[in-house]
């Protein structure tokens, strides 16, 4: 049975949100997820301070349900389908060390950054920092990784791969640039 | 998503050094599947179920929005190891600390609703 327990290679993964999305298309939804992210602002009265609050948030909620079942989905895999381990490119590890996470291999987040008895000033900065970010550039991009770079490209539209090539340089600028700063 | 650890920060982090073809994988796949898929429905002018249009609409034009706003985000996706879809599978999970990336995530939002008249498009 330890098949089960097993990661999804790339080739069951990516297919699947394909299908995902697909699927939503057919039955007249969009695939993004970081619209929650402006409902449940809206949700929580925004709408009195800016205007980009004011829209009918309960036509999204098909979308709301989608998160509440990535967080079911997420539940169940954590607690009966995985080992809960995520094996990276070994290459990777001495440098990881640098940086003081050693918990690569054996753990699916790095437990020096995401455990809650590691939780410090310095965590707590850089887990709200980087949401944020996330949330700030989702919004002013106008979708995120699922938005833009599954809809938006598979609909051939610019705008999402000049997204996607921001969305990179952001990465790359914050894993090599930044990393050595803050860790 | 935490079947395919597309949900794990490690995976972001060997994304961005271009350790493994792991995410490639699943985001060339997703999007090869779903461009062919697309096409396809445009193609037969398929409606959807409740015989409406397909909600394809186009994005608006535009390059510093894109370009800028991406960065910010790609900035936090390589910081938090999540983007949008992935924080509520983590927080499913029962990740206490991810509950404070979805708040900056809120955060973020809100401020953006905030200053949007006095950001380039």
């Amino acid at each position: 049975m330890n098949w089960i327990l097993e990661p999804w290679p790339w080739y069951i993964g990516g297919p699947a949100i394909a299908i995902f999305m697909l699927s939503l298309l057919i039955i007249g939804k969009q695939f993004g997820m970081s619209s929650n992210l402006r409902s449940l602002c809206s949700i929580g009265g925004g709408g009195k301070v800016a205007d980009f609050f004011n829209f009918d948030w309960k036509a999204q909620r098909w979308n709301l349900t989608i998160m509440i079942g990535a967080a079911i989905g997420g539940f169940i895999a954590a607690n009966y389908l995985s080992d809960n381990t995520v094996q990276i490119n070994e290459s990777l590890l001495p440098k990881l060390q640098e940086y003081g996470i050693n918990s690569a291999g054996e753990a699916y987040l790095p437990t020096e950054i995401f455990a809650s008895e590691n939780l410090n000033l310095k965590n707590l900065l850089i887990l709200l920092g980087g949401g944020l970010l996330v949330g700030f550039g989702a919004r002013y991009a106008g979708g995120c990784t699922s938005g833009h770079g599954i809809s938006g490209l598979s609909n051939l539209q610019l705008p999402s791969l000049i997204a996607i090539v921001g969305f990179f340089i952001g990465g790359l600028v914050m894993v090599h640039l930044f990393y050595p700063l803050i860790f | 998503m935490y079947k395919s650890e597309a949900a794990s920060w490690f995976r972001i982090y060997e994304m961005f050094n271009f350790a493994s073809f792991h995410m490639y994988g699943i985001m060339g796949s997703a999007v090869a599947i779903g461009m062919i898929g697309v096409q396809f429905l445009k193609k037969k002018n398929y409606k959807a179920i409740d015989g409406t249009d397909l909600s394809l609409t186009p994005k608006e034009k535009g390059i510093s929005r894109y370009l800028f706003g991406g960065i910010i985000f790609g900035l936090g996706w390589g910081l938090a190891g999540a983007c949008p879809g992935p924080m509520y599978t983590l927080a499913g999970v029962g990740y206490i600390s991810i509950l404070i990336v979805i708040a900056g995530a809120i955060l973020g939002t809100f401020l953006y609703g905030l200053l949007r008249k006095k950001l380039p498009h």
